[in-house]
């Protein structure tokens, strides 16, 4: 068989998961923002410019989920047990923030600020979290039984380091500034200009992790140290940093006045950053040493799951695409409410 | 006494959470299909009652989707967590339905659920509609992978173990397994039987109180034609789905019948009630019909079935449960075919939504649907063990190996939440369902259209949030 199935899987797996962080990201930060906006007005066009959406955002993780199952159980079953407790955090805000898209509507006036809290909290929560489990992921899980995929450690905080914290806060400031540019372009008016001032340390704070993350990754990781500085690596690698530092000097410029501008800027540096991780860790599936074609299930698993991924998979970005057409333009203060 | 161990915990867990996410995507499926008849027939009549139906029962199943989806989350990433061995060992089987389910299914369902319940105004009627059908589907395409995949486990299938890994050899024989069909019509039928229950129960409590209107007269009428229809179809389909299992797992229906050992001569009786006691291995205070078991099961006079003794013990479910977990099922559907009959009498004497006997009974019917679904649910599961992978793979094989300690911390943290989340959303759709359908008589522009709105608002936001408002506008007393 002359085509690399691992190999595809492990690019739809890559794709799944970076749309999950792109349009996730953008709804997971409206909550992360709410607390900057304490009017009730201001938080139901916030919540409103996503409202039709979000569902359709939070299956790609589900998409990566499956597809990891599907095609890579033993990294399915490793990464999942290993990050046994974050991820279930992860779940549990997931949960909080999920169901405060409808119930918040529907609670009397004097429950609503109930699920403002759970929107916020489940917010942060599921973000900070998918951010420690990433951290611990590039760290390398330790005791897996690479044919079962079974972890046996028996620390059950072993996920809980300085590196990993800072990146499940790092996460939250991604995402919080893809929910503060989505908005500049969904809202218009006070609540816009608002969302200008934000995004300004928004993008500097974003700045600030990339570098300490640029610097942090490689010294305490020799392998991916290894892989940066080695020649010609470093060479085709250089061009990130020039390009993050050109996106964030055109985020800055455009934020005053731009409309999309901003949240397009947003998304090049999202996948700067998260190429950048690719790059860093590619082909292990679970890092530091077990490779996508260790990891494989079967053939027959993967081409029949395949057929039905390279036919289905454009039709889901046409009709999502269709979907956020008839939602899209701006939404604003007060709609609906008369 | 058991033993608070890891597996425990484990199974504890998996048995909570799944609970709790049954009872969603069973509304959901239902409810799904509902709205599509009532747009389809408003489309066709333009009589508004199917207007304000339509938009009634969309805001119950909106909160219900909502909690469909998040439970259903939980789902996803519990085979991972909590079952890894089975992931790693059963992965290549169910990996892929699980991805077809996500690729066929779920998308559909998100994608055109925003145009269903905000684009009212934002799209034209045909494409509205359309969307509603999609969504409608994706609930059943959706159920249709899970129970292939849930069936596999219990009748495997098209597959060979190579290097200790379930390899599929013939996908059409992993998805039709044996059982396939027989779950995914049962489950399928107990969907829409278990709406039609909860819809007619919705019903009776507003005719209770006199609100004589049209829209609940119609959806009461609507929700008794499908019972009268489907419980007794159901009861047809349970027979057969019973006879399958007896074929591929004899030891589920030995439990189920309390049923320990063959005697000579006459066919299996019947226990009707009893207390199977696993260990003293027979079933105590029984009250037996001779030869019907037999007859039942083996559709013969003198049948008989396999005993549980017949099977070693640590290859034996436990009777105790599965036993009366059955019986509540069976029960429950006797209960649900007396409410169809006595509706459909009173529909020919001209008393359906006049006779408060009847109109209490079809309220308290309301949620036998649901508690029906988990009764079966137990049963088909329960009945399975000692085995995850029916013949293959032991549940205790497959379980991660984590310390009692954080399945505990979990196993907590999900009671507490979903108890919490899922209790609020559950009071909200009873308080929904209490405000009844608001009756605009379809000349009420609906919000959200261009011009008015460039943002569609949530569904009840149509109506501003206070729902008191709402009750008022929707009692004509008022």
């Amino acid at each position: 068989m002359g085509i690399d199935l691992p190999l595809l899987w492990a690019i739809i797996i890559l794709f799944g998961v970076m749309m999950y962080v792109i349009m996730d990201g953008f709804d997971l930060g409206i909550g992360i923002l709410y607390p900057f906006f304490k009017s009730k007005e201001d938080r139901d066009v916030m919540m409103n410019t996503v409202a039709p959406v979000w569902d359709g955002n939070e299956t790609w993780l589900v998409l990566g989920g499956a597809g990891l199952l599907a095609a890579f159980p033993i990294a399915y079953a490793a990464i999942l047990s290993a990050f046994y407790l974050p991820l279930i955090f992860m779940l549990i805000g997931l949960i909080f923030r999920g169901v405060a898209f409808e119930f918040r509507f529907k609670a009397a006036e004097h429950e609503q600020h109930f699920w403002d809290k759970a929107f916020i909290g489940g917010s942060i929560a599921a973000t900070f979290f998918q951010g420690v489990t990433l951290g611990g992921f590039i760290h390398g899980i330790e005791s897996v039984d690479v044919y079962t995929g079974a972890y046996t450690g028996d620390d059950i905080l072993h996920w809980l380091t300085p590196f990993s914290v800072f990146t499940g806060l790092g996460l939250v400031a991604a995402y919080a500034l893809l929910g503060s540019t989505w908005l500049i372009m969904k809202t218009d008016g006070e609540l816009q200009q608002r969302m200008r001032a934000l995004t300004r340390p928004l993008a500097w704070i974003l700045l600030a992790v990339i570098a300490v993350l640029s610097v942090w990754t490689p010294l305490t990781h020799d392998a991916i140290a290894h892989r940066w500085f080695s020649l010609p690596n470093l060479f085709y690698f250089l061009p990130v940093p020039l390009l993050v530092a050109l996106t964030i000097y055109h985020l800055l410029s455009t934020v005053k006045d731009a409309h999309a501008a901003p949240f397009l800027l947003t998304l090049v540096l999202i996948f700067l950053g998260y190429s950048g991780l690719g790059i860093s860790l590619w082909p292990n599936i679970i890092p530091p040493n077990i490779t996508i074609w260790q990891a494989s299930s079967s053939s027959q698993s993967q081409g029949f799951a395949l057929i039905g991924t390279l036919l289905i998979l454009p039709v889901i970005l046409l009709y999502t695409a269709w979907s956020y057409y008839v939602f899209r333009g701006k939404t604003r203060h007060g709609d609906g409410y008369h | 006494m058991v033993e608070l161990n890891a597996l425990i915990l484990a199974r504890i867990q998996f048995g909570f959470t799944i609970s709790f996410h049954i009872i969603f995507p069973a509304l959901t499926i239902g409810l799904a299909s509902y709205l599509a008849v009532l747009e389809g027939w408003w489309l066709r009549t333009r009589k508004p009652v199917y207007q304000d139906l339509y938009h009634f029962w969309l805001k119950i199943f909106a909160i219900n989707f909502g909690m469909g989806v998040v439970s259903g989350l939980v789902m996803a990433y519990q085979f991972g967590t909590n079952w890894s061995y089975f992931s790693a060992f059963a992965g290549g089987v169910t990996g892929p339905l699980l991805a077809y389910e996500v690729l066929t299914a779920f998308f559909l369902e998100a994608g055109f659920l925003g145009v269903m319940m905000f684009g009212w105004n934002r799209v034209g009627p045909g494409l509205h509609f359309l969307s509603t059908i999609m969504v409608a589907i994706g609930t059943l395409v959706s159920a249709t992978w899970i129970i292939a995949s849930n069936s596999w486990m219990h009748t495997p299938a098209g597959y060979e173990i190579v290097n200790g890994k379930v390899v599929p050899t013939d996908w059409l024989q992993v998805i039709f397994n044996p059982s396939f069909p027989y779950r995914l019509v049962h489950m399928g039928v107990a969907a829409f039987l278990a709406t039609a229950l909860f819809v007619a129960a919705v019903g009776a409590w507003h005719l209770l109180r006199g609100r004589q209107q049209p829209a609940i007269r119609k959806m009461f009428s609507m929700a008794l034609w499908m019972a009268l229809l489907v419980a007794p179809l159901q009861a047809l389909i349970g027979d057969f789905h019973g006879l399958n299992t007896l074929k591929y797992q004899p030891a589920k229906i030995a439990a189920i019948e309390g049923h320990w050992e063959n005697h000579d001569g006459p066919g299996m009786p019947l226990t009707l009630f009893g207390w199977p006691d696993m260990s003293r291995e027979e079933t105590r205070y029984a009250i037996q019909i001779p030869r019907l078991g037999g007859l039942i099961l083996a559709h013969s006079w003198d049948g008989q079935v396999p005993g549980l003794k017949e099977f070693a013990p640590q290859d034996r479910p436990n009777a105790t449960i599965v036993f009366w977990s059955f019986r509540t099922m069976v029960g429950l559907g006797v209960l649900m075919i007396a409410l169809g009959v006595w509706g459909f009498y009173l529909r020919c004497r001209n008393r359906l939504y006049h006779s408060r006997a009847f109109l209490r009974f079809a309220l308290w019917m309301g949620p036998t649907g649901i508690i029906a679904i988990l009764a079966g649910w137990y049963t088909t599961e329960i009945g399975r063990q000692p085995w995850t992978v029916y013949g293959v793979m032991r549940t205790a094989d497959a379980v991660s190996t984590h310390s009692a300690l954080q399945l505990g911390i979990s196993l907590v943290l999900f009671v507490l939440v979903y108890l919490v989340v899922f209790g609020a959303g559950i009071a909200y759709m009873m308080r929904l369902a209490k405000i009844g359908p608001i009756l605009n008589e379809g000349k009420e522009e609906n919000l959200g259209g261009p011009g008015q709105l460039h943002q569609p608002m949530r569904p009840l936001s149509a109506a501003p949030a206070v729902l008191e408002d709402e009750a008022r506008n929707a009692d004509p007393k008022n």
